[in-house]
């Protein structure tokens, strides 16, 4: 490849970017063919180092979690998954060895209520959130002016950009309040009686509880939902949907019979994603579940422990074991939490990569 | 291409295809008013879902906003934390380092990274590291946390530090600059390749002076976005940056760091009315940081896109 030449008496045209000649230039020397530096080769080679550090610490993270918990995962068994009990045990007494792995006396942990607290609490969420965030992303394509749905889309982007602990204060201090006063003892009392909603029935306790994890969670996911939603709405063909219309189909006909079709794996892709959000989220279940161990929930409005924010909420008081029992057991239950909300979020990717061009957001989708 | 008989019926939305619909006007009206109402139904129904959108916004925004200025008191911002009391001004020191720490490693990686794979990955052989990184993201914070804990800040004796705060709050969020770089860099039109390889430019040039250009903007807002989400977390840093009530020191390693959230999460729920004051002001400032980022981020986005439509605009 040759560098043009510029010959002496011509002006030097201006730089791409319109700011005239200044700064190292290819054409440096005119009439004189400059052997190519190879920089390409380095900043290919670079950047493909950067390019693999993201997947590289998805590895490490799994791998490391592995290793610490591969002693809990000797000693509590498969056990772990269906006991109710959440013992650290006598530090004081001399420990004792199961399974060939040291542990206090008498310590026994099962994850089973936390299990069964993260998935209520993100089962909530998710059908709290998914009608909610269709809606609204159905509205804002079809029903609201531009400048309306802009500002929807910074509403959601500000519901996304709000710090997970503020959320945790406000469930914890203004919703969560709010609700055991003046939602819940209605809601409990006007319950009938029959299967599923039997579990609004109850005593309402003081507002930590499922239903405000619940609650909040939603909120947390909607931002994911629908904007993902928004975006494959807008790619609707046209074309296809004035035929409908032309066919005198109302709009909720339309909606049915070539929106939803439409978009509905990449619907789906996004819930599954957002389902991820909310099993993984820590903090603000964390402040609004009460966060307590070794019970099942019994009813919407029972405080409960989810597996992040018993990690988060525990750790402190677990580093005081001095066999490292109780700290490994928190990464067992972290590599059960990390491999169900990689499983979401690989789900998703899947489901969508197949069969639609809008791609996932990454993270909170914003 | 199958052709259709003159009177086959055409295919209808009808539930019953094979029962004749009945077309007496009263029945036709009823059905009508049927469909209208339900479509009635419908739109209010997205309505209803748009205000439970809006109103958590407002609803948290308000509570923060109130209890924030209720509790505000200047000398947060000059004074730093003595046990549960004091103001943040250690707190507000400690984010800015690790938020400006976050945004020059991920600013360079995730970059990088979004490089490669928009303009140097063969087609169709970068579904692995995006798909790595994609599925980073969905990660839960905790558990990084926990393990930037046990290996960082126990295994390779960093102490809590900023070193581990920043290496666990990077990986957090590397998966939004990569995402953002790879995005605007495809959104540049190929001509702006295919003409800098006519005239001859060696493509680092080119990708610097030509591609990088115009991807620029979304680039920066994808590090704001990583940035403000840098801002908002806690769990991450629990365990890594561990806790100080003085100002951030110039070491890397075993000099533990105050940040914004700390107080929120420990504070809310100690018995001192100190505490809680401190709380509520930590998240006040905490959702003006994040917000203020969120606003620059589209501002950044609405100026270019006046630009470029006005620079394509015939004249």
């Amino acid at each position: 490849m040759t560098v043009p030449v510029a010959s002496p008496g011509r002006p030097v045209p201006p730089a791409p970017d319109g700011r005239g000649p200044s700064g190292p230039r290819w054409d440096a020397a005119p009439g004189v063919i400059r052997p190519r530096h190879d920089t390409e080769g380095m900043v290919r080679w670079g950047t493909r180092l950067a390019a693999l550090l993201p997947g590289a610490a998805l590895v490490g993270l799994a791998v490391a979690l592995l290793i610490e918990a591969l002693p809990a995962i000797r000693g509590n068994g498969f056990g772990f998954f269906t006991r109710t009990t959440w013992d650290p045990g006598n530090f004081y007494n001399p420990p004792v060895v199961v399974n060939g792995v040291a542990r206090p006396d008498g310590a026994s942990y099962g994850a089973f209520p936390l299990i069964v607290g993260t998935l209520a609490s993100s089962t909530i969420a998710m059908v709290i959130a998914v009608p909610v965030a269709f809606g609204t992303a159905m509205i804002v394509v079809h029903k609201l002016p531009r400048r309306l749905s802009n500002t929807v889309g910074m509403l959601l982007e500000m519901l996304a950009g709000i710090p997970s602990v503020v959320f945790g204060l406000w469930a914890a201090l203004t919703l969560g309040p709010f609700l055991a006063h003046h939602v819940s003892p209605f809601i409990s009392r006007t319950m009938p009686d029959v299967p599923v909603l039997r579990f609004f029935k109850g005593p309402v306790g003081s507002g930590e509880g499922l239903l405000t994890s619940g609650l909040v969670l939603a909120v947390m996911v909607v931002p994911i939902i629908a904007s993902t939603t928004r975006d494959l709405l807008r790619q609707v063909p046209r074309g296809t949907q004035e035929g409908a219309v032309a066919l005198g189909m109302t709009d909720l006909e339309v909606v049915r019979s070539v929106s939803i079709p439409w978009v509905r794996t990449g619907v789906i892709g996004a819930c599954v994603l957002g389902l991820g959000r909310a099993l993984g989220e820590t903090m603000a279940v964390a402040m609004a579940s009460g966060t307590v161990l070794g019970t099942v929930p019994r009813n919407v409005y029972s405080t409960f422990g989810s597996m992040a924010g018993v990690i988060v909420s525990q750790l402190d008081s677990a580093l005081t074991d001095a066999t490292g029992f109780a700290v490994e057991t928190l990464a067992y239950l972290g590599l059960v939490l990390l491999a169900m909300s990689l499983l979401a979020n690989i789900g998703a990717r899947l489901l969508v990569r197949r069969a639609s061009t809008t791609a996932l957001p990454v993270g909170r989708g914003i | 291409m199958a052709t259709v008989p003159v009177g086959t019926a055409l295919p209808t939305a009808s539930p019953h295809p094979d029962r004749a619909l009945d077309t007496r006007p009263s029945v036709r009206r009823r059905r009508w008013s049927r469909r209208r109402a339900a479509n009635a139904v419908y739109w209010g129904a997205c309505a209803a879902a748009l205000a439970g959108v809006a109103a958590p916004v407002v609803w948290v925004l308000a509570g923060v906003v109130n209890s924030g200025l209720r509790d505000w008191h200047w000398s947060v911002l000059t004074t730093q934390t003595v046990g549960t009391g004091g103001g943040l001004l250690n707190a507000i020191a400690g984010t800015l380092v690790i938020v400006v720490g976050v945004a020059v490693i991920v600013g360079i990686v995730g970059i990088a990274g979004g490089i490669y794979l928009a303009e140097f990955c063969p087609e169709g052989r970068g579904g692995l590291l995006r798909g790595g990184s994609e599925i980073l993201s969905g990660a839960p914070s905790i558990v990084l946390g926990y393990v930037g804990y046990v290996t960082l800040v126990v295994r390779f004796h960093w102490g809590f530090s900023l070193a581990a705060a920043l290496a666990v709050l990077s990986v957090m969020v590397v998966p939004y600059v990569v995402k953002a770089t790879e995005v605007s860099l495809r959104s540049v039109p190929t001509a702006y390749r295919d003409g800098s390889e006519a005239l001859g430019m060696p493509s680092g040039y080119a990708l610097r002076r030509v591609v990088l250009r115009p991807a620029l903007p979304g680039i920066v807002t994808g590090l704001i976005v990583a940035m403000a989400i840098a801002v908002g977390e806690t769990a991450p840093l629990l365990y890594t940056a561990g806790w100080s009530n003085n100002l951030p020191t110039a070491h890397l390693f075993h000099a533990p760091i105050a940040y914004l959230t700390y107080p929120v999460w420990t504070f809310y729920n100690q018995p001192y009315a100190s505490a809680h004051r401190l709380a509520a002001v930590a998240a006040l400032l905490l959702v003006v940081l994040a917000l203020l980022m969120i606003v620059v981020s589209r501002i950044i986005v609405a100026v270019t896109q006046r630009h470029s439509e006005t620079s394509s605009a015939p004249h």
